[in-house]
């Protein structure tokens, strides 16, 4: 008997060290996933779009299911098929699953989906290994497309990476502050006057149905859209040298620039907007701030430009034509960097500064943007640009923009000098400059803050800073504990993927022409 | 493949059974044609092997191969995923790195108060230890071991007290993980024994509440998560008229970390308080009554029945179940994640939720070395929950 279980024991022995040493991979695969054989047929330079017939070919694309973002994709799909025959397949995911089901679809060669529409600063993760489509040919033939109507910003540093168009602008994003025009007799031009204001408005009834309203409505949730408003805030004291300075890292040894006291009262200031704020604010996203605000409930609020347009809606909004918007508040101090410290703003450290405050409003996210798989069947390459160069064409973004279901928003230039659109669905000769002319006044500041869009933009903003944001802002971290955390995150990625890389990356990233 | 022919022995003393040999033909020939796998050559082939392949496949594997993971990192390169080893850099990022906050919170020195507790709590552990390498015959080997445990057990109440019983202090997900699995298993148990009392009472209407005290455990634990964010929003979910009644409008479970790991605690609670429940109301119904009347006609109180009689003979029953608890509330992860989705910031992250959203952000090296802290966790606590059990059910 002891020699039968010695023998059994050796054999399980010698398959566990045989499964142990197949591989030195951790599963049943091998260290390399090869990819699938890709489509090596180069895709017609034929430009767009709806005139071609596409019959029997289906597009996968992956998206955002905000509900904003996949509807005016799925609402115009129908009408795409009519015109081209191409079934377009809208694939719609959570936030935080985009980009990792994204990369992993590309990456593991299983290839599901044809055409993305997602972040444009996450191209330095997916153009390196080559899994998009250069449609740099494409898009600049391309009569329907119109390119050159699309903003410079949106065209030449959303769409491109390292002098290759890879993405359609499908949205324009900036931040921006919204008030209720009814009750502020001028919007907060800088975030101390923000507080103000929110401190004054708050427990006032705002909307008239008798319970006390907020004076300020910012989404803090943890996990969502929420890491970027602290970039908004910390921009004016971290940047007045003009959009080449740049607003996280030092451009010169790639140190994180968020450790000093400019950070340390931005995230204070941030904090204190709680106070004026929906006691659940640190657990409200998005949907939940505009809901608030377009049913009045706030007296101010920082978002993209959708609020803008939700507020128009009658089936929703309690505030239509009661809605102001203002480049986000500046600050009359800045950081300097040798010392620091920070400083009061005047002609030398602040240039281009207006009435002593320092603007530096935050090109946020970007906008989302369409993308075509490199390793997808050529007529389904095509089928997909035709498909997203439809969506961008002026016909019909520029009624899409104007609405706020679509998460969409302006920028073609047609769009900010069209004003039929804006009051087709209501808004107000005075409320569309208003609402236009801040996103212009941000797009066209020297001073306009960058967002990130260096490899691991995703691992720097959406793991990193947002986990230590909400941690200080749920009182977990001090202040300085909070900067700590962000610094050494992201230096522990920078030297993970290298700092010179990542050094030539950020200073490429800067040197956009606008 | 040799037959020898001959019917199999079914019974262990060699005499066919009465039912085998009265039994229809049908039957003697099924078991005449298992007669072949009587050679153990044979039966090894067949029966253990595919179930040794199976378990190596399914549990070994993929065991060795997330260890394996948990020394590595994933790069996305073109049309591939390389591995890269990268040896204990995870776990130093856990333990000492930009991590080392979140799994194991911030660390300040104790208070007086937590001073005592840690006395106390070493004093056990040291007592136990020098219990348990006295009482019986242990091999060197079991006394080393039982010196590891007790070491990482006052490792683990000392990062407990630094982070729970300081000024300052804050606990990770590790401490965390800790106070969902003790106090849940506390709260479980006492009204899972509790209402097993109640349910065995000559009662009316105990039938339907028998059925009505099960239901939570058969709602998949995300529902269970849904409906309790529900009833927590104190402003707009359908508990907003009592918790305005209470007091409680202003307040919200989600803001405060405490308040936040306790509705956690809470919904963990609602959900398996029955299968303690359950288990302990089979045990407590299977007790010989005669000892407990013959107690009673002895004039023991009924507190001194339930104290003397009742408690340790359901007690291998109760530590079994605290057992399974144990094990099963280190893997918490639905609760915290629809509750509170891990937070405010990180504040209601197990080491399970904490794992999976590195899991989900494409961090498996890092996912895997907490899994494997977790592994350890879990092991070591036990380990010295088994052995501190069988010394009290030995003694009773």
């Amino acid at each position: 008997m002891v020699s039968r279980y010695r023998s059994v024991a050796a054999a399980i022995t010698a398959i566990f060290i045989v499964t142990a040493c197949s591989g030195s991979t951790p599963s049943a695969a091998p260290a390399s996933v090869a990819a699938a054989p890709s489509a090596t047929t180069e895709a017609s330079p034929a430009g767009s779009s709806a005139a071609q017939d596409f019959s029997g070919v289906t597009v996968n694309l992956l998206t955002f299911n905000g509900p904003q973002v996949a509807e005016p994709l799925q609402r115009r799909a129908p009408d795409f098929e009519k015109l081209t025959g191409a079934k377009i397949n809208v694939n719609a995911v959570g936030f935080q699953e985009i980009y990792d089901k994204a990369i992993l679809d590309l990456s593991t060669g299983t290839n599901s989906f044809d055409a993305f529409v997602f972040n444009p600063q996450w191209l330095g993760d997916f153009t390196g290994p080559g899994y998009l489509e250069d449609l740099s040919s494409r898009v600049t033939a391309d009569p329907v497309l119109d390119w050159q109507d699309i903003g410079p910003f949106f065209r030449d540093f959303n769409a491109t990476y390292a002098g290759k168009t890879y993405m359609i602008p499908l949205d324009g994003d900036f931040h921006m502050v919204y008030y209720r025009s009814d009750i502020l007799d001028a919007p907060p031009k800088t975030w101390d006057e923000y507080l103000t204001i929110a401190a004054a408005q708050n427990g006032k009834d705002l909307n008239g149905d008798g319970t006390p309203d907020y004076g300020s409505c910012i989404a803090k949730k943890k996990g969502q859209q929420s890491y970027w408003w602290i970039i908004s805030v910390a921009g004016g004291l971290l940047q007045s040298q003009g959009t080449g300075q740049g607003a996280f890292f030092d451009t010169t040894n790639m140190n994180p620039l968020w450790n000093n006291d400019a950070v340390k009262l931005a995230l204070e200031t941030y904090k204190k907007t709680m106070d004026y704020g929906p006691k659940d604010e640190i657990n409200l996203g998005v949907g939940d701030t505009r809901g608030l605000f377009t049913t009045g409930r706030c007296a101010l609020s920082m978002d993209w430009g959708d609020i803008g347009t939700l507020a128009l809606d009658p089936a929703t909004s309690t505030v239509q034509d009661k809605v102001g918007a203002v480049i986000t508040p500046g600050w009359t101090q800045v950081l300097d960097r040798a010392s620091n410290k920070l400083v009061a703003c005047d002609a030398t450290t602040c240039p281009d500064a207006v009435d002593g405050v320092n603007y530096a409003p935050f090109a946020s996210f970007g906008g989302w943007s369409g993308a075509i798989n490199a390793a997808a069947d050529a007529k389904k390459k095509d089928a997909a640009y035709a498909f997203l160069a439809y969506m961008s064409a002026p016909a019909q973004s520029s009624e899409d923009v104007t609405l706020g279901k679509t998460g969409f928003n302006p920028y073609r230039t047609s769009h900010f000098e069209n004003l039929a659109p804006w009051k087709a669905v209501g808004m107000s000769d005075a409320a569309a400059q208003n609402y236009l002319g801040a996103i212009k006044s941000s797009l066209q500041n020297p001073n306009m803050v960058l967002d990130m869009r260096i490899p691991k933009t995703k691992e720097y903003e959406q793991d990193v800073l947002d986990t230590a944001v909400s941690q200080y802002i749920a009182g977990e971290l001090t202040v300085e504990e909070t900067m700590t955390q962000i610094t050494d995150g992201w230096n522990q990625i920078t030297d993970q993927v290298g700092r010179d890389a990542q050094l030539k990356a950020y200073q490429d990233s800067l040197g956009v022409q606008r | 493949m040799a037959s020898s022919g001959r019917p199999l022995d079914l019974d262990p003393r060699g005499v066919t059974p009465p039912h085998v040999t009265r039994g229809p033909r049908l039957h003697r020939r099924a078991i005449d044609s298992l007669g072949g796998w009587r050679s153990d050559g044979a039966a090894r082939w067949v029966f253990i092997w595919p179930s040794v392949v199976i378990i190596l496949f399914l549990s070994i594997f993929p065991l060795v191969a997330s260890l394996t993971l948990s020394f590595s990192k994933l790069v996305f390169a073109k049309g591939r995923i390389e591995v890269d080893f990268v040896g204990l850099q995870n776990f130093q990022i856990l333990l000492f790195g930009t991590e080392r906050t979140h799994l194991l919170g911030l660390l300040k020195p104790p208070t007086p108060l937590g001073w005592v507790v840690f006395g106390l709590g070493a004093a056990l552990v040291a007592r136990t230890l020098l219990t348990s390498l006295t009482r019986s015959r242990v091999r060197p080997i079991g006394a080393v071991l039982r010196v590891a445990g007790a070491v990482a057990l006052s490792g683990l109440l000392w990062l407990v007290i630094q982070t729970l019983f300081s000024e300052g202090g804050r606990p990770g997900s590790l401490v965390v993980t800790i106070v969902y699995v003790l106090a849940g298993i506390l709260v479980q148990f006492l009204l899972g024994l509790g209402l097993a009392i109640l349910a065995v009472q000559p009662l009316r209407g105990r039938r339907f509440f028998r059925v009505v005290f099960l239901l939570p455990l058969t709602i998949t634990p995300i529902g269970v998560g849904y409906m309790f964010r529900m009833m927590t929003d104190t402003g707009k979910g359908p508990l907003e008229p009592v918790f305005g009644l209470l007091g409680m409008g202003q307040f919200t479970w989600v803001t405060d970390p405490w308040a936040a790991r306790i509705a956690v605690i809470i919904g963990d609670a609602w959900q398996w308080t029955p299968f303690v429940f359950i288990v302990l109301l089979a045990a407590l119904e299977g007790l010989d009554q005669e000892i407990r009347e013959a107690a009673f006609v002895d004039g023991a109180s009924h507190w001194q029945i339930f104290r003397h009689i009742t408690i340790p003979a359901i007690l291998p029953v109760s530590t079994t179940i605290v057992l399974i608890r144990l094990i099963e509330g280190f893997k918490i992860v639905d609760m915290p994640n629809i509750l509170t989705g891990g937070g405010p910031g990180t504040a209601t992250q197990s080491l399970t939720l904490q794992a999976y959203l590195d899991w989900r952000t494409l961090n498996l090296g890092r996912s895997a070395a907490i899994a494997y802290i977790l592994l350890l966790l879990v092991t070591v606590i036990a380990t010295a929950y088994v052995g501190w059990a069988r010394g009290r059910i030995r003694r009773i």
